[in-house]
C-alpha cells in the first residue's frame, strides 16, 4: 500500500492504495464516484475518460499511483463547468444520448474537442470522437451536439470557461 | 482484467531511475505513459515485479535544438507533438503522424519514447523516426550511448536496449523547407493500429532519402534501399519494383498483405516525387 494524495473534483483526497489499482477503480471503488464507467478496460471504448490536469485520459489504463499531486475531474465534477453546461443542453436538444453508458466519457472528450477547435468541422469532430464508442445513438446526435457548442462559442472568441484546469485552446 | 501486484517507484531523477532499473535485475520495467504496457499487464501478456514511473523526470519531457539536430525527450507525449509544442521543424510530418495515433485521451498519456521501446510492429513512431534518420539516446549503468534507429529496432516487441538501460531522448535532423515527405497507413478505423505503414522522406538539401515500411506481417520498420536509390536518382518507381522489394524482405506475404503494403508504399512514393 502507498499513500496517494491528489485532488478529485476540487477536493483534496489522501487515501492508501495498492500500486496496481487503475485510476478508474480508485475513483469508483475507493471514492464511490460511479459516474466513471468501465467498458472495455483496455483503452479502446472511451467510457472511462476523465480529465487529468484538465485534459482527457483513459482512467482504465492510467494507474492511480501515477496521479500523485494531480487534479482529476470526473463527470460528477462538471456541475459548475460552463462548457459542460452548454454540452449538456446540446446533448439534450440533439438527442445525443440514450442509455447513457458512454456519456461521462463523451462529455469529457467533447469538452476537450470544444476547447481545442474553433470551427465546427464535422470530419474533425468525427476523427476526435473515434475513440469513444456509443452503441445507441449512431453518433449523429453526438456530433451535432459538439458542433453546435463549437459554433455557439466561436463568435465570442472562445472566451475562457470552466474550472477544470489549464485551457488547451488550439494553437 | 487487473495487473498482478508490483512494486511502484516514482524516481525524482534519471540517476534514481537507473539505480532502480539496476536493482530490479531485469524484473523492473520503465513506465512512461503506460498506454500499451498497462493493458498488457492487465491482460497478463507482460510481467514486471517493479514499475518505475518516469512521469516525474522533467528533463525527459523537453524538446531542444542543438547543432542542427532536435532532441525530443523520451516522455514527450503524442499530444504535445500533435500540437507542435517546441516548434515544427519537419514540414508538418510529426504533427501529421501524431494526430493519427490512437485517440486524444491516449495521446495525452502515451509517449514517443514508450512507443519506440515497446516496439509494437504496428506502431507509428518507429517507422516515422527511421524515415527521418533519428538516433536514439540511451542511458545505462555504463554511461550514455547513441544508436541509429536501424540498430535500435531489432524485431517485433524487441529493441536494442540492454538490461539496465533506458531511452532518454531521440535526436533527429530538421528537414529543409524543400524537403518532401509522405506517411501512409492502412487501418480499419481512425485510431486503430495500421495494418500497413509506409513513410517516405526526401530532403534534397541534406541528401536524406528514406523509404520505410512496417507493420504486421512485415514486422518492425525497415528501409527499402533499392527504392531509395530510385528516388535519389529521380527515376520513376514502378509498382513491380515495389512488390519485388517487399517480397525480397518478406517472401510469405499473401495477396492481401502484398496489396496493402504495396499500395501504401506506392502512394507515399508518388506523393513525394510529385
Amino acid at each position: 500500500m502507498t499513500r496517494l494524495s491528489l485532488t478529485v473534483n476540487g477536493e483534496a483526497v489522501s487515501v492508501d492504495t495498492e500500486p496496481r489499482v487503475s485510476l478508474a477503480d480508485f475513483l469508483r471503488d475507493r471514492l464511490a464516484l460511479k459516474g466513471t464507467h468501465l467498458g472495455c478496460e483496455h483503452g479502446a471504448c472511451g467510457a472511462c475518460t476523465v480529465l487529468l490536469d484538465g485534459v482527457p485520459v483513459r482512467s482504465c489504463i492510467t494507474l492511480a499511483a501515477s496521479c500523485e499531486g494531480a487534479a482529476v475531474t470526473t463527470v460528477e465534477g462538471f456541475e459548475d463547468d460552463a462548457v459542460v453546461a452548454r454540452l449538456r443542453a446540446a446533448f439534450t436538444e440533439e438527442h445525443a444520448l440514450q442509455c447513457g453508458y458512454c456519456t461521462p466519457g463523451m462529455l469529457a472528450t467533447a469538452r476537450d474537442i470544444v476547447m481545442r477547435h474553433t470551427t465546427p468541422d464535422i470530419a474533425a469532430i468525427r476523427h476526435e470522437l473515434a475513440g469513444c464508442i456509443c452503441r445507441c445513438t449512431g453518433y449523429r446526435g453526438i456530433v451535432r451536439a459538439v458542433a453546435r457548442v463549437i459554433a455557439e462559442r466561436a463568435p465570442v472568441g472562445a472566451a475562457p470557461d470552466g474550472d477544470c484546469g489549464p485551457d488547451a485552446e488550439s494553437p | 482484467m487487473k495487473a498482478p501486484a508490483f512494486t511502484f517507484l516514482r524516481p525524482a531523477s534519471l540517476d534514481e531511475a537507473l539505480a532502480a532499473l539496476a536493482a530490479g535485475e531485469g524484473e523492473a520495467r520503465i513506465l512512461a505513459g503506460g498506454q500499451s504496457l498497462l493493458p498488457m499487464l492487465n491482460l497478463r501478456m507482460a510481467a514486471a515485479e517493479t514499475l518505475i514511473d518516469i512521469g516525474g523526470l522533467t528533463e525527459l519531457g523537453e524538446i531542444a535544438e542543438a547543432d542542427g539536430r532536435v532532441r525530443i525527450g523520451a516522455r514527450v507525449t503524442h499530444a504535445a507533438l500533435e500540437d507542435g509544442v517546441g516548434g515544427d521543424r519537419w514540414n508538418g510530418m510529426l504533427v501529421f503522424v501524431a494526430r493519427d495515433i490512437a485517440y486524444r485521451a491516449v495521446r495525452n498519456r502515451g509517449t514517443i519514447g514508450g512507443s519506440l521501446c515497446h516496439a509494437d510492429p504496428a506502431a507509428d513512431w518507429p517507422v516515422a523516426m527511421m524515415a527521418l534518420g533519428a538516433t536514439m539516446q540511451i542511458a545505462g549503468p555504463d554511461g550514455r550511448r547513441e544508436l541509429d534507429s536501424e540498430a535500435f529496432s531489432l524485431d517485433v516487441f524487441s529493441c536494442a536496449l540492454e538490461e539496465g538501460e533506458m531511452l532518454t531522448a531521440v535526436s533527429l535532423p530538421r528537414l529543409s523547407p524543400a524537403a518532401r515527405w509522405s506517411y501512409r497507413k492502412m487501418r480499419k478505423k481512425a485510431g486503430a493500429f495500421g495494418e500497413a505503414i509506409a513513410a517516405v522522406v526526401h530532403d534534397p538539401e541534406s541528401g536524406l532519402v528514406r523509404v520505410v515500411a512496417g507493420s504486421s506481417p512485415l514486422g518492425g520498420p525497415a528501409r527499402h534501399a533499392d527504392l531509395e536509390a530510385s528516388i535519389a536518382a529521380g527515376a520513376p518507381v514502378e509498382d513491380a519494383a515495389i512488390r519485388r522489394s517487399l517480397a525480397a524482405r518478406e517472401p510469405d506475404l499473401d495477396r492481401y498483405e502484398m496489396q496493402i503494403h504495396a499500395t501504401c508504399l506506392r502512394r507515399a512514393i508518388t506523393e513525394v516525387m510529385r
